[in-house]
């Protein structure tokens, strides 16, 4: 360790990567969460290809134009927070309030419409003769319901902390020298999004 | 010179002084060290839980003809007219391994270790997440008693070994288990939430807090091999929680991805598996690896030897840990070529181990030896984790596996990594930071029995196990005796159970030395072992907050025998190098 012991001299503070805890812990947490995205998504290709005659045609049972929209719907989420994000930071607070409520909003239409197709599918959906499209109906109904099930899961908590985000905006607790909650808040928010981009193209585009 | 300790920058501590309910202390604590020693006392717990299963396995094994004394006090579903049921164990191998794995060696290395030892060590007031380190702890104790309960449902608790292979785990119609499957699966969830949550935090807590002048390189080799590992189980966990979730919706809600009968593949869920189960191996390794550096070298009053390649072989041995998961499939009817690449980087697992082994024994090459109780476990865990290492490059390469697989080869091998290996550490490891936890030391004597005990027996009970796979016993088998190909091994099989039953004897006298030096143990000062590193430069137990004052790091790890420094033979990390004499800047 000579050579290590050389560089003493100074004593720089050791400053770590020079960002806050929350926002590292966030980043690495979001790691894990994408290992256990590739779990779901690897096991739906290797299912997909093994069995690639029991699955339907894209928009043969799964209402692509309404989710387009709903992805649609998503990325604007996406496109607010990162305006409340910005409004934190200049210390705007009427930006704050209205682009939290404008992303919890949009968020929880995003669930709405999800419960509506789930519903929809499990009473009216038809696949392979039998009525009713349930995680029962084979590999392709375990996997849809499996993975878009947990990233509904996902927008869920998203949208439960965005409540309460909103809930302390309308209490000032954010502002241009409080916004990391808002920051890290929306780096989960964004990856719950992406995430959402790639199902949506491989479970309903192809 | 080199007499004063931990000047530095840094402000008074705030939180010193103020009093906490009993609460807030002890029980929903969120002082790393208090949620250390949380996880100590659940750990050391599943460990005898773990062991008496074992000693029921081996009780059968060696004895099928007989009934088991004391079977009476056990359910009719487990022990029926004195004799352990078939049923039940299937249960016991499933479970000895599951819980020794999730609920004792893997929670003691890093729920325990990690907690203890990242902020002690890297100079730091406590984790970066206080309460999600908490939340951490009290997610492992619902996944542990759900665990318990399972015994005691109705068709009793996970059947299909502790890898889980499907279909025979998905389908309650042929392991005969339905809600102990279950149930073990739940709490596979919670244990793998909790401990993503413990990596997300020691990960943090290392690359944010360390004191100034805590190089990357100037990091003591536990913490690098508790990072390193933290990461391994940030990445492989969820993946195996994926998993998890995915069979358990196989069994609950009809969903059908590993079984075939409704298009899936049972192969996908050993990839899924060792994909998690790999770099598993290497989490209940590496942080044994990082004590053993740590006790070694403080062991042997010599720098380790190899700093930097002891850094560098964690490294590459985590990252090889993900590409080796096939290895555990060679008989699954993989493609031969890929095989090959499996047997491949499998093999290249032997060069970083090797580095290690030879580094920790130049560390000791005519070192001045400090045999205590701790260096003798490290020791024993080098020639251990020697053995161990060597029968796996056997199984690493295909045609020898072919043969070995599912052998009691196997169960010997992974004995030597497991317990031999990371066991061994985390004996060497409690006896060498039991001082600092409790503020008294164990006694010294008893440990060295334990010691002795501990290595005849573990290798008396293990050895064997390699000439019993090679001819031909197989794994998790109910009763050796009813195969025309064992019959000449009886008697080997009762020289193993009684060895295992005076090892885990040896256990208790360990547990006994644990609990009355709680009480009685000789007080230990701050620095017993006359380490280098930070957690020995503050009072034994230290108190909430750690320091006085932040230290500031001007030395590396482990400089013991410093030839600059006249009147000892240690130099902690934190000593200020006298102005005056070129010693500091060495």
């Amino acid at each position: 360790m000579a050579q290590a012991a050389t560089a003493t001299a100074g004593r720089a503070p050791e400053r770590g990567l020079d960002v806050y805890n929350q926002k590292v812990g966030m980043w690495v947490f979001l790691c894990s969460e994408v290992m256990f995205f590739a779990g779901l998504i690897g096991s739906y290709v290797v299912l997909r290809f093994g069995a690639s005659d029991s699955w339907a045609q894209p928009g043969e049972v799964l209402n692509v134009p309404i989710t387009a929209v709903n992805t649609f719907v998503l990325i604007c989420s996406s496109v607010t927070m990162v305006k409340a994000f910005a409004a934190a930071e200049a210390g705007d607070q009427k930006g704050i309030k209205l682009y939290l409520v404008l992303t919890f909003l949009l968020g929880a239409t995003f669930l709405g419409v999800q419960v509506f197709e789930y519903t929809h599918l499990i009473q009216h959906g038809e696949w392979q003769g039998s009525h009713g499209f349930t995680p029962r109906a084979g590999l392709y109904g375990s996997t849809f319901f499996t993975m878009t099930g947990f990233h509904g899961f996902h927008v869920l908590l998203g949208v439960i902390c965005l409540g309460w985000a909103s809930l302390q905006a309308f209490r000032g607790r954010w502002g241009s020298d409080h916004y990391h909650g808002i920051e890290v808040l929306g780096l989960y928010w964004h990856f719950v999004d992406l995430v959402w981009i790639i199902l949506f193209t491989i479970v309903y585009l192809i | 010179m080199a007499t004063i300790v931990a000047e530095a920058t840094g402000q008074a501590i705030l939180h010193e002084e103020h009093e906490q309910s009993f609460l807030r202390k002890y029980v929903f604590a969120t002082d790393h060290k208090v949620i250390a020693i949380q996880f100590l006392f659940t750990t050391l717990f599943f460990l005898m839980i773990g062991g008496l299963l074992a000693v029921l396995m081996r009780y059968q094994i060696a004895w099928p003809a007989k009934t088991l004394p004391g079977g009476g006090i056990l359910p009719e579903t487990m022990v029926a007219s004195g004799y352990i049921l078939p049923e039940f164990y299937n249960s016991l191998v499933t479970m000895h391994g599951s819980i020794m794995v999730f609920f004792a060696i893997m929670p003691m290395l890093v729920g325990v270790f990690a907690n203890y030892l990242i902020p002690l060590q890297i100079g730091a007031r406590d984790m970066a997440f206080p309460r999600l380190n908490m939340l951490s702890f009290w997610l492992m104790v619902p996944a542990g008693i759900l665990t318990l309960a399972s015994f005691f449902v109705i068709g009793g608790a996970a059947a299909a070994g502790w890898t889980l292979y499907a279909p025979l785990s998905a389908r309650p119609d042929l392991s005969g288990v339905h809600l102990g499957q279950q149930i073990w699966l739940v709490s596979l969830v919670l244990i793998g939430l909790s401990s993503i949550l413990g990596s997300v935090n020691y990960i943090t807590t290392t690359i944010n807090m360390r004191a100034p002048g805590m190089t990357w390189f100037r990091l003591p080799l536990t913490v690098w091999a508790l990072f390193i590992t933290a990461i391994l189980g940030l990445l492989a966990m969820p993946v195996l929680s994926a998993a998890g979730i995915m069979l358990l919706f196989d069994q609950t809600i009809g969903t059908t991805f590993f079984l075939p009968a409704g298009g899936g593949q049972p192969l996908l869920w050993q990839h899924l598996f060792w994909f998690f189960g790999h770099p598993e191996v290497y989490i209940l390794i590496l942080p044994a690896m990082g004590f053993t550096s740590e006790i070694i070298a403080s062991g042997s009053r010599k720098p380790i030897f190899g700093y930097k390649a002891m850094v560098w072989a964690i490294v590459a041995i985590a990252f090889l840990g993900f590409i080796v998961w096939g290895h555990h499939m060679f008989q699954s009817g993989m493609n031969p070529t890929l095989g090959l690449s499996f047997t491949i980087s499998t093999l290249l697992i032997a060069v970083p181990s090797a580095i290690k082994t030879f580094n920790w024994m130049g560390t000791m090459w005519r070192g001045n030896l400090r045999l205590h109780t701790p260096m003798l476990f490290a020791i024993g865990f080098v020639a251990m984790f020697a053995i161990g290492g060597l029968s796996g490059i056997f199984m690493a390469s295909t045609p020898v596996d072919i043969y070995i697989h599912d052998t009691y080869f196997i169960v010997a091998h992974i004995h030597y990594v497991l317990f031999g290996g990371s066991l061994f550490a985390l004996f060497g490891a409690i006896y060498y930071w039991y001082p600092k936890m409790f503020g008294r030391m164990m006694n010294e004597t008893l440990g060295k029995i334990h010691f002795v005990l501990t290595l005849v027996f573990f290798n008396l009970v293990f050895f064997p196990m390699h000439g019993l796979g090679m001819k031909g016993m197989m794994r998790r088998i109910y009763d050796p005796t009813g195969y025309q190909h064992l019959q000449g091994i009886q008697d080997t099989n009762q020289l193993i159970s009684i060895s295992a039953f005076c090892l885990y004897a040896s256990g208790f006298l360990f547990a006994f030395n644990f609990f009355w030096s709680l009480r009685k143990g000789r007080k230990a000062e701050a620095n017993p072992w006359d380490a280098t590193t930070l957690e020995w430069q503050t009072p034994s137990p230290p108190k909430h907050g750690n320091w006085k004052e932040i230290p500031v790091v001007y030395h590396g790890p482990h400089e013991f025998s410093h030839p600059d420094v006249a009147d000892k033979d240690w130099l902690a990390q934190n000593e200020r190098p006298d102005v005056t004499s070129p010693a500091g800047a060495h």
